[in-house]
């Protein structure tokens, strides 16, 4: 450390150094929710006279601790339900650990499975727009982004109407443009390349690509174990909240597969 | 590590579990005050939106207010047998327009957090720009009828009847009814707390029409009978005894009392109703935004 202090590092010498991104320490989260999807005050008062109120608890993540070294992409997998997007919520700062610390190095930018365009009756730029003040950037370093996020999008006129007349195709595409445009330090990705037509997939595969070859550090969640496999230097398995494996994407996805299968026949055995 | 991230110049995040149950405050301030600028461009967008930019837009603005108010002045005017006069048509706008603004920040500011659906689940921001970005968007809708009020008061002044005043020599002069007066000035000042008030009760709307979606439904109803317990439609003294022991209760009494006796009426109230409007304005801003900030974390989780 004392060393590393003499060193002047400029920004552009940054793969040098090898840096803690994302480290994740020991952290634990849980959802604690009624069941009901859109809770009234009608609903309340209605369950006052029954005086019961079912309440949901979920381990959601359970002790997980890991690093991500800067310039390193990491594959997160598992089942369904098992905890990788809220662990990734939480890495942008999203939703707090119930236990535990995390700490980010740097700006991060999502591109979660919602996508962007919270309101409808806004243009796509104005969406664009609003994301990334929101994110913490200024008028100025969006607006210059317009025309290469538009470029990119490349959804034609529309980017000038109201988001409600756009296919969820088009707003996959806008998300998509939108985070690969703001020059984040760390990219979150939850399952945002399933959308979209094949040829934008392909160019999304390839810009995602460009940014691996470039060392960007990013976070990677996938069920297209192909892709998981050719892009990330890392994986993480995820089962029931906790980490089951971590290590070579090789390694990782093997066991993940084969469990798969093993577990595809035990519950036909067990389960029924 | 934190020596590297410093000397490159990167953010260093730490999330943690709140300890307490509010965010560490001098850090979320500098972040809300960061990103102003999205509550800015949120209203201007949404303004947009609703055509307010365009001249018709604004025209609305103008028309809408004034219609409410000569329709309330017609019921008041027929249920009383025709005896209002442009005092008491002062008093009444000035009391509806205010009346108006509350109403507005809290039907739009109700439903801010949950209209921010994708953008709360997927960023993480000071999520009171979003209450923020409606108040300044019915703010911006408030201001037109200030203009309005002037013009209004300004014309029933040179144009309204005239009163003959006596002294006790029986000379008289004639006296315009309505007249400005400095004292209107301090409108300003007081609409500064009532405008801490309303900020306050819709950051807590907010929060709550998080837990309870269905608020925006009530919401039309409790805001319309506050009105008629509030002295907007009727002067504070015509109220009965017993009614205005109720009164205590509710912070729209001083608070449109003092309005009204300072915009309208040019006069200096009551020590007590200026003591118990600052009192509501901050009390009222204090616990709203305490609500929401102790709720907030929360929001990603349940919308
Ligand atoms: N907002 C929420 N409220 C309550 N439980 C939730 C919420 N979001 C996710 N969960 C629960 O947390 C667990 C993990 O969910 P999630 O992180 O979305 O999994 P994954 O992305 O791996 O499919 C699931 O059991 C899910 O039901
Ligand atoms: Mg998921």
């Amino acid at each position: 450390m004392s060393e590393e202090d003499e060193v002047i590092i400029t920004p552009s010498q940054r793969t040098v150094v090898d840096e803690v991104a994302v480290s994740v320490q020991d952290v634990c989260i849980t959802y604690r929710t009624t069941f009901e999807k859109r809770p009234t005050l009608k609903q309340a008062v209605m369950r006052a006279g029954r005086g019961k109120r079912q309440v949901k608890t979920v381990e959601a993540v359970k002790n997980v601790s890991f690093d991500v070294p800067r310039g390193t992409v990491l594959g997160i997998i598992g089942h369904n339900g098992a905890g990788k997007s809220t662990l990734m919520r939480a890495i942008a700062g999203i939703i707090p650990p119930t236990a535990g610390r995390i700490e980010v190095t740097g700006r991060t930018s999502t591109l979660l499975a919602l996508g962007v365009g919270f309101n409808p009756d806004l243009t796509g730029l104005e969406n664009v727009l609003l994301g990334g003040l929101a994110a913490g950037l200024s008028k100025e370093e969006v607006e210059t982004r317009f025309d290469e996020i538009a470029a990119f999008a490349d959804i034609g006129d529309f980017i000038e109407l109201p988001m409600r007349t756009y296919s969820s195709g088009m707003a996959a595409r806008l998300a998509f443009a939108v985070s690969m445009h703001m020059d984040p330090d760390i990219l979150l990705i939850d399952e945002a390349l399933s959308t979209g037509d094949a040829a934008f997939k392909e160019k999304a595969t390839a810009k995602l690509r460009e940014l691996v070859d470039n060392s960007s550090t990013m976070l990677l969640i996938s069920h297209a174990l192909a892709t998981v496999r050719s892009m990330c230097n890392e994986v993480i398995w995820l089962d029931h909240g906790q980490m089951k494996m971590r290590g070579e994407p090789d390694a990782v996805l093997d066991t993940y597969i084969e469990a798969m299968h093993v577990k595809k026949t035990a519950a036909v055995m067990n389960d029924f | 590590m934190s020596a590297d991230a410093a000397i490159v110049g990167r953010p260093v995040q730490v999330y943690e579990p709140y300890r307490s149950g509010l965010p560490p405050l001098v850090p979320y301030v500098k972040n809300l005050w960061r990103r102003r600028h999205f509550a800015i461009e949120l209203s201007r967008a949404s303004m947009r939106a609703a055509h307010t930019d365009t001249v018709f837009g604004q025209l609305w603005l103008v028309i809408n207010p004034l219609l409410n108010a000569c329709v309330y002045f017609l019921l008041v005017n027929i249920i009383n047998g025709g005896t209002r006069g442009p005092d008491f048509f002062t008093h009444l706008i000035a009391g509806l327009f205010v009346f108006n603004f509350l109403q507005n920040s809290l039907t739009q500011g109700a439903e801010s957090v949950t209209k921010g659906g994708k953008l709360v689940l997927n960023t993480s921001f000071p999520l009171l720009l979003l209450p923020y970005a409606t108040m300044r968007t019915s703010f911006y809708r408030f201001l037109p009828s200030m203009g309005i009020y002037a013009v209004l008061f300004a014309g029933l002044e040179y144009f309204g009847p005239r009163t003959q005043k006596c002294n006790a020599a029986g000379a008289c002069v004639d006296l315009n009814t309505l007249h400005f007066s400095w004292i209107q000035l301090l409108a300003i000042p007081v609409f500064a707390f009532i405008w801490l008030y309303v900020a306050g009760l819709t950051t807590f709307m907010a929060a709550l029409t998080v837990y309870f979606r269905d608020t925006t439904q009530f919401l039309p109803y409790a805001t319309r009978i506050w009105l008629y317990l509030s002295p907007v439609l009727y002067y504070a003294d015509q109220m009965k005894p017993w009614m205005t022991k109720f009164e205590m209760f509710n912070p729209l009494y001083p608070i449109l009392g003092l309005w009204g006796d300072v915009i309208a009426r040019g006069q200096l109230p009551h020590a007590s109703w200026w003591i118990a409007t600052v009192a509501w304005g901050l009390g009222s801003f204090a616990v709203g935004t305490l609500y929401f900030l102790s709720r907030e974390r929360d929001f990603a989780v349940r919308l």
